[in-house]
């Protein structure tokens, strides 16, 4: 973590590497730099959503070491070094949807769309400790994120549909 | 909706640490779930942030004998996860299933949440219900062990000193015998509870109540620890009348209004739900010591 600072503002900037949907990437951020912002602004990956910007709706889930995080409550330069993927990740290595993203698609689950790559990672993270999720199960696991459009319902039906495509992708 | 400009440390020692915190008069940074909101939303703008991401060793979980130890580090999610705890004291999973959402307890920390001191939050009660201990240290003063019937000064407010780091946090295990349960109820699956109780009800080898014991939250500035043993002890498990109990609850709150819910609705969920939850570990005993 070497340090310079912004000639606009005197403000330290930190060199930060993370490894963002497996590849490399370095950026000189102020320490104030959100993840969030870091990922949309920094590396232009916009597919990360930003909400409330304080933990509550969900939209800028994101998996940092697989394991789903709020990338508005951390810091890009504390998560130096870390392995992060986002909604861009959640693909199929060809390029094609994933489970998840199929499942959305087939279910209906979004309407403005804007909550949904909060959803995307979650359930993505979420399958892979729970690959058989019941309808209550699948309620549960998307309680931490918020859709303002779709009521839920196709979402929990998307949640149990992502946990078949992913059984048949498996099994195939 | 973005931090205020900050100074960031990022020490590789647990003195490394306490020496920065005691120089830049600045705040620790650990799992951050309620630190970077309060910053987001500018209600606090410390000049500096002493990250502890960095510091190896201090997320472990060490189940001993006697007692759950945790570190700084210690994500809600690995304790809750963790099987020996679980074992060894199920209040901690109890508990901590109503700490926030899953994908927030992936990154927040238990001892974070305990220092954060919000009257609100579990597991400052579960480690008052359990007598538990908070390692705190400084660089001028050294290590200091801070007992939870200490710890808890007011709301957002703990015993710990500006320059200390706490560093662990220890829940001994519940006695033999015992049984646990967490009761809660919020507006919304996530939110902070309007009230939540959790309770611990020791039994002897007649099946009659030794003591019992509840703490609550969100009806005060601390959690509040009400021993019930005189309202029920004697009595055997299937016997017992909580109603004592609930009077003696009722007399040592004092609950808030707020945009949430008014002060007499948390009294009465305080009364529902310590007899719910009195009930759910006078249960758990019983299930336990058949088990």
């Amino acid at each position: 973590m070497t340090t310079a600072s912004d000639p606009a503002s005197a403000e330290a900037l930190h060199d930060v590497t993370l490894t963002v949907n497996g590849v490399f990437q370095q950026l000189r951020v102020p320490a104030r730099r959100l993840l969030s912002d870091a990922l949309r602004h920094d590396l232009r990956l916009t597919g990360t959503h930003v909400g409330c910007e304080h933990g509550v709706c969900g939209a800028c889930t994101v998996l940092i070491e697989s394991r789903p995080t709020r990338s508005c409550l951390v810091f890009a330069v504390s998560a130096d070094g870390a392995s992060i993927t986002t909604v861009e990740g959640c693909l199929e290595p060809d390029g094609t949807l994933g489970d998840v993203q199929q499942a959305f698609q087939d279910c209906h689950a979004l309407q403005c769309g804007f909550c949904t790559p909060g959803f995307i990672t979650t359930i993505t993270a979420y399958l892979e400790d729970h690959p058989n999720p019941t309808e209550d199960e699948a309620r549960e696991a998307i309680g931490g994120n918020l859709c303002r459009c779709t009521g839920y319902q196709n979402i929990v039906a998307a949640v149990v549909r992502a946990a078949e495509i992913r059984r048949e992708r498996t099994a195939t | 909706m973005k931090p205020a400009p900050f100074a960031y440390h990022r020490p590789s020692t647990v003195a490394e640490a306490a020496q920065l915190l005691a120089a830049t008069q600045g705040k620790i940074l650990a799992g951050g779930q309620s630190l970077i909101p309060i910053m987001s939303m500018r209600l606090a703008s410390p000049a500096a942030l002493v990250d502890l991401n960095h510091v190896p060793g201090l997320a472990a979980i060490d189940v001993t004998s006697t007692a759950v130890h945790i570190g700084a580090l210690t994500r809600h999610a690995a304790l809750e996860a963790n099987d020996a705890a679980y074992l060894a004291n199920p209040l901690l999973r109890r508990a901590l299933r109503h700490v926030a959402h899953a994908t927030i307890r992936n990154r927040g920390t238990t001892v974070g949440s305990i220092v954060h001191a919000d009257p609100a939050a579990e597991m400052p009660a579960v480690l008052r219900l359990l007598g538990g201990i908070v390692e705190a240290v400084s660089s001028e003063r050294g290590h200091r062990s801070i007992d939870s019937a200490d710890f808890f000064v007011g709301p957002l407010e703990s015993a710990l000193q500006p320059d200390e780091v706490a560093v662990a946090a220890t829940f001994p295990h519940p006695p033999g015998g015992s049984g646990s349960s967490w009761a809660e109820i919020s507006r919304r699956h996530g939110d902070y509870g309007l009230v939540g109780v959790g309770s611990l009800v020791v039994l002897d080898e007649g099946r009659r109540i030794t003591s019992a014991s509840v703490c609550l939250i969100s009806v005060g500035g601390t959690p509040v620890l009400v021993d019930v043993t005189d309202a029920s002890s004697g009595t055997t498990y299937d016997a017992v009348d909580w109603t004592a109990a609930l009077e003696l609850v009722d007399a040592a709150i004092d609950p808030e209004s707020d945009i949430h819910a008014t002060a007499a609705y948390r009294r009465q969920l305080a009364r529902v739900l310590t007899g719910r939850a009195l009930a759910q570990a006078t249960a758990d005993a019983i299930a336990r010591v058949a088990a």
